[in-house]
């Protein structure tokens, strides 16, 4: 085992970071609990799928729409906020060289969240709460949904205030030198934004519950969904800072990237910590009791500096590849890509993540944001087209390749039926993909979202929507797809914690050839500045100039497809 | 301070002058303060005052 220290820490055998043994029986607690719910969500998911695709249709309506709440709670609340707490830990103590500051807060975090999760589960299991993850009032669950959700949401505060403790203990003990990491920066804004976030669901929520439970009337409707909004949305945007922050430690990891310009990507961060929680209004573009004035001004305006901060990012983390590919000798315009590491599962998901969040989602993302657009894809399947390419395809994925090195340096423990890992990550992605374009041009035609009977059966005004047949065949094959790439990491990522070889004492097994691992290696112990290495990332403005092209196409033929629906004489 | 093996993810910003954009950046009690008052100013209060003005209406 790694070397242990007087301070109940150990040494890393492959990094030579010292790690907190609390924190590290906290990061593997939170991620298999974060795997269970991830596992949950997926077997929702082929149900999904399966009854999307048409000519499968296997759910009724009912439990197609219970299926989607469990799949909506546990892949976009539960997967994802048990990461980031684990991701809390390891930035606020292993990048630091940090104890963890509070034994309390952390054990009452885990606690909290595994029994919000559990009731709320058991809730929509046993058909309590056949609401959806949005639980607009006046529908109602039973109380203890409400009651479960708040749970987690202060377990979930109380990871966040032990962070905040972490940063306070690392400063006064001067365990490290000028500012924190990037990668700890990243999750300080993660963290920031759950404070926002937890708040408002408390606000939301715990009215909620009172009513649930009789002791007040149901709350009004447009403030519900305003608030709940607060809670809703910018639990994604935690997500995104988490997601950018594992782009960025992965980068490291596989390729000894360092940050372009770490003024920029901070500055970069800052930007999400003001402005990206506007992105709450696209749920309320259609309510009638808000102005258009509060509408355009937190999505058209505010967000979009949120906006420029992805870009920032969209550019520095590829070009901080690009640039430690060219330190280590692979030029040429994309002869750095070309060598890049593609059979390390870590590289692949972070590649794979950036293109389909950047060309997928943040393209659609933008659009759909747009006031005047939106009016023609609110509530159609447009937009979880948009959020599988962000949540799924972008922060589900990089979090799956951040476990390719998770599990090997906290649980010391090496996956085995390494031929299949290498291509998961692509299959998930493919799936992803496949998917999402069939959601987004099925939601062009005016297919719903939520439910899936889109000819509206027996309504007295009739839908003809046969066109998108051949659309929601692709939806229901990428979602299989993508639903068999992540039970296939679900299913590695178990093995190898529970039955996987031992690293104990060892430096993991490297994930690349000989001669890429070696390269790498030498680069993350060497001290160099990537700024002044005279390497230019031109292969990346390539691609960025891209980037711009393609999202310049796609909005202007939304505003198109809008003046066709909408004459204005 | 305690000893830290050289890696490249626990690398800080660069030493010299303190910018006060980086003094900014390096204070995450104000950040925290920024990241929650700034949006709760843009979005739910100016949502919430113009929900509780708005007038009932009146079926014709």
């Amino acid at each position: 085992m790694g070397i242990l220290t007087s301070d109940n820490s150990r040494v890393c055998d492959t990094t030579g970071l010292k790690v907190c043994l609390q924190s590290e029986m906290l990061i593997k607690l939170n991620a298999v609990v974060a795997v269970v719910c991830l596992l949950i969500g997926v077997l929702a998911a082929f149900g999904l799928a399966l009854t999307r695709w048409e000519t499968i249709g296997l759910l009724d309506p009912l439990m197609y729409y219970r299926f989607t709440t469990v799949h909506g709670l546990n892949m976009l609340i539960f997967w994802i906020l048990f990461m980031e707490m684990a991701i809390l830990y390891f930035a606020g103590t292993v990048l630091l060289n940090n104890r963890n500051a509070s034994s309390l807060l952390s054990w009452g975090q885990f606690g909290l969240m595994l029994i919000g999760m559990g009731m709320v589960n058991y809730s929509v299991f046993t058909g309590r709460a056949d609401v959806m993850m949005t639980s607009y009032v006046p529908l109602r669950a039973e109380h203890e949904f409400y009651l479960g959700t708040i749970l987690f949401a202060v377990g979930a505060l109380l990871g966040t205030t032990n962070f905040f403790a972490n940063l306070y203990v690392a400063k006064r003990d001067k365990t490290y030198k000028g500012s924190i990491p990037l990668v700890v920066f990243g999750a300080l804004a993660a963290a920031i934004i759950a404070v926002f976030t937890i708040l408002h669901g408390a606000v939301a929520l715990v009215p909620t519950w009172l009513w649930s439970i009789g002791m007040m009337e149901a709350p009004d409707a447009g403030w519900y969904r305003l608030l709940w909004w607060g809670l809703g949305h910018p639990s994604q945007q935690i997500n995104v800072c988490a997601m950018v922050a594992v782009w960025y430690l992965l980068g490291t990891l596989t390729v000894g990237a360092k940050p372009l310009n770490q003024a920029v990507c901070r500055t970069a961060f800052l930007l999400y910590i003001l402005f990206i929680n506007r992105a709450s209004e696209h749920h309320l573009l259609v309510d009638p009791g808000l102005s258009a004035e509060h509408k355009m001004w937190n999505t058209s305006y505010a967000l979009y500096l949120a906006v420029l901060a992805s870009m920032i990012h969209g550019f520095t983390v590829p070009a901080s590849l690009e640039v430690a590919q060219r330190k280590k000798g692979h030029g040429g315009l994309f002869g750095w890509l070309a060598k890049a590491p593609w059979g390390d599962p870590g590289f692949a998901a972070l590649f794979v993540s950036l293109v389909i969040f950047g060309f997928g989602g943040g393209i659609t993302g933008v659009t759909l944001g747009t006031h005047q657009i939106n009016i023609v894809a609110h509530n159609t399947l447009r937009i979880p087209g948009h959020f599988h390419m962000t949540v799924a395809g972008g922060t589900s994925l990089a979090f799956m390749g951040l476990a390719y090195y998770v599990v090997p340096l906290i649980f010391r423990k090496e996956y085995s039926f390494r031929g299949l890992a290498r291509i998961q990550p692509y299959i998930f992605g493919l799936g992803i993909s496949i998917m999402a374009i069939g959601m987004t041009l099925a939601g062009s035609l005016g297919v719903p979202r939520r439910h899936p009977d889109i000819d509206f059966t027996d309504a007295a005004i009739k839908a003809d929507l046969s066109a998108a047949s051949p659309f929601m065949a692709l939806v229901g094959i990428g979602g299989f797809i993508a639903a068999t790439g992540a039970l296939i990491f679900i299913l590695l990522t178990v093995h190898a914690v529970f039955l996987g070889a031992s690293n104990k004492g060892r430096a993991m097994t490297s994930w690349q050839k000989p001669e890429q691992d070696k390269l790498t290696r030498d680069l993350m112990s060497t001290n160099w500045n990537p700024e002044g290495a005279g390497l230019k990332p031109s292969g990346t403005s390539v691609l960025t100039l891209l980037l711009l092209a393609a999202f310049a196409i796609y909005y202007f033929a939304n505003w198109k497809a809008l003046a066709d629906v909408w004459h204005v004489s | 301070m305690a000893d830290q093996p050289h890696v490249a993810v626990t690398e800080g910003a660069d030493d010299g002058p303190v910018h006060w954009l980086q003094k900014l950046l390096d204070n995450p009690w104000l950040l925290l303060f920024l990241g929650v008052v700034v949006p709760t100013l843009s979005y739910t209060v100016w949502g919430w005052v113009e929900l509780v003005l708005m007038k009932k209406a009146e079926l014709p």
